[in-house]
């Protein structure tokens, strides 16, 4: 089942100046220091489904942002993108990667959320005029931070490797049915949750489902939307009748249940202790650090979010 | 660098609008934010200039008693900075005042102390735009200024996006909470002040009709005890939206009044029975 993989490359530049100004940054956790983005492999994960693994990383100027598992769907009239890259130069790497396996039409590509490390590769296939496809609320979303991220991008990357703000071309308000000849998929726009512009897919050919960041695994959530509305959408997700999926961010492929189950265990945990903490009068400053503290050998890159994601929490719950 | 500070200094005046956005998920760590360059030198000059514009040609003392300020080094979320003002000489301050200096409008906020204030503890929540300086004036009884800094990493908090549209951001716009902490009897009560307010800094784009929406945010706001004023606080830009101000007053068991206005004319008040004195 397995694709042909393209083994990692090092390209031979040592750590540069550049690197020395993204210190603090987790390079360690690179494969290479060459451009990781060309030394990855794709996995077929079901029938005529192809997933990347992101790394587990922040952007960085050697990764091209690509940190978010992407992929496509090859159906019979078409390829659905189910994730289009963090960068254009992330994107151009997926598309040549579909080119090189079929030549059927690229029609579909799904833009899952607002956040840049899976709109950017969207660039790279405006040229194949597919659907662009998003929830209800991304095209806000995206006029509000698209040009904000692009920015923090080109300082990153470059513009050339940036690219541009693709925006949906079909929306989501509730659900959506894509018919690929051989195979539907469903898509499910969701309430506020990891961000307000989250939007799953399940593939009737596989029963697979492509929850986007609603699900990450081993990697520390981000939370950017609303928290007690991620623990709601889990169960939604619940509910959807598959027992695997392809989560946003870790393994290409998890069973479903017990990867929400441990996603909830941090955000129970998250919610909880932040509501404990407004309650005892601990200011969000010492919140941040004792908040979900417990939970810091569960998770890669802990400390780069963990206090990001309190202070998110305790905004959302001191209203309560 | 002195087209960053524009005109408004003097007063609490609206910024000009210079940068776009703050960030939400994934691009933490991306860093590379306007003023991380600027040497020591640059950063007092530039201060020496924003002191002159506010306080005039008063001179400013350093200090490590009167007044500190605790930020975190590193922000970890610009739109949402955490300030503790810690000013332990009980009697001895009139006002204090936060000076962001590197954010588009770099005058903060001020507060006025008055006779029911306990002023050892304030906190605030703020906005950074840049790796900055930040000044903390303190005015004391006798009239004298002294200062303190610290220099806190973040960038892009004045910009950030909302995450809502704006109508759901003024959504219970004027609604206000007060909480008392437990204290002992014949001590002053920490109180925690939550006001429901997008304070937007017109340097964010709306969602919709992708213009800035304008800056509206809570320009004046008194505290009382009674017929005692606790603080007067004149705000600007740089607060958080959703202001939330702990600070300690000494109560007499009359309600405490909180009346804010914003820059549009928006008037809310609210009125908040203070813990009993027998507890």
């Amino acid at each position: 089942m397995t694709a042909d993989a393209v083994h990692p490359r090092t390209f031979g530049a040592g750590p540069s100046r550049r690197h020395a100004l993204f210190a603090g940054l987790c390079l360690c956790c690179l494969p290479t220091l060459g451009r990781a983005a060309e030394s990855f492999a794709i996995e077929e994960v079901g029938p005529g489904i192809f997933v990347r693994k992101g790394l587990i990383a922040d952007a960085t100027v050697d990764n091209d942002d690509a940190i978010a598992n992407v992929g496509f769907i090859v159906g019979k009239t078409g390829v659905l993108v189910t994730e289009s890259g963090g960068s254009l130069a992330d994107g151009r790497w997926l598309r040549a990667e579909i080119v090189k396996r079929t030549d059927k039409p690229i029609t579909h590509v799904v833009l899952t959320h607002v956040h840049p490390d899976h709109v950017f590769g969207a660039g790279a296939f405006v040229q194949d005029k597919p659907v662009f496809i998003g929830h209800a609320k991304l095209t806000e979303a995206l006029s509000a931070r698209g040009e904000f991220y692009r920015k923090r991008l080109i300082d990153l990357l470059g513009e050339d490797r940036t690219g541009p703000v693709v925006y949906p071309t079909m929306s989501v308000a509730d659900t959506a049915e894509i018919d690929l000849g051989d195979r539907r998929l469903t898509f499910t726009a969701h309430g506020p949750a990891h961000t307000t512009s989250d939007l799953s897919m399940i593939d009737s050919g596989s029963g697979l489902l492509f929850p986007a960041d609603l699900l990450f695994v081993n990697r520390i959530p981000s939370l950017d939307g609303s928290l007690r509305g991620w623990l709601t959408e889990i169960e939604r997700l619940k509910t959807l009748g598959a027992t695997r999926a392809v989560p946003g961010h870790g393994p290409v492929a998890v069973d479903l249940a017990p990867a929400l189950a441990d996603l909830s265990g941090y955000l129970t945990v998250l919610r909880d202790g932040t509501r404990a903490a407004i309650a005892k009068d601990v200011p969000i400053e010492k919140a941040v650090t004792s908040v979900a503290a417990e939970q810091r050998d569960a998770w890669a890159l802990f400390d780069t979010y963990n206090g990001r994601n309190v202070t998110v929490a305790y905004q959302e719950l001191e209203w309560e | 660098m002195t087209h960053r500070i524009g005109k408004t200094l003097s007063t609490l005046g609206l910024g000009v609008v210079l940068a776009t956005g703050a960030v939400s998920g994934p691009l933490v760590g991306m860093a590379q934010a306007a003023g991380a360059s600027d040497t020591e030198h640059e950063r007092a000059a530039r201060w020496q200039e924003i002191a002159k514009s506010i306080f005039g040609d008063r001179q400013i003392a350093q200090t490590d008693s009167l007044v500190k300020i605790d930020a975190p080094v590193r922000a970890l979320d610009a739109a949402l900075v955490p300030i503790t003002l810690t000013m332990p000489k009980d009697g001895q301050i009139k006002a204090v005042s936060l000076i962001i200096d590197d954010n588009p409008a770099p005058y903060a906020a001020k507060f006025e102390f008055g006779p029911a204030a306990d002023p050892a503890e304030l906190k605030l929540r703020v906005r950074v735009n840049n790796y900055t300086d930040m000044h903390a004036v303190v005015e004391t009884q006798d009239g004298k200024l002294y200062e303190a800094k610290q220099f806190v990493k973040a960038s892009g908090g004045c910009s950030a996006p909302m995450g809502m549209s704006d109508e759901e951001a003024m959504k219970g716009m004027g609604d206000m909470r007060l909480k008392f902490a437990e204290t002992a009897p014949g001590k002053p009560v920490e109180a925690t002040l939550m006001v429901r307010h997008p304070n937007f800094s017109g340097m964010q784009m709306n969602q919709v009709t992708r213009e800035y929406t304008p800056a509206r945010y809570i320009d004046k706001l008194t505290v009382s005890a009674g017929d005692r004023t606790v603080f007067t606080m004149t705000g600007d830009i740089s607060i958080a939206s959703n202001p939330v101000i702990n600070f300690a007053f000494k109560p007499d068991g009359k309600p405490i009044q909180v009346a804010a206005s914003d820059n549009q004319g928006g008037r809310w008040q609210h009125s908040f029975n203070p813990p009993s004195p027998t507890n």
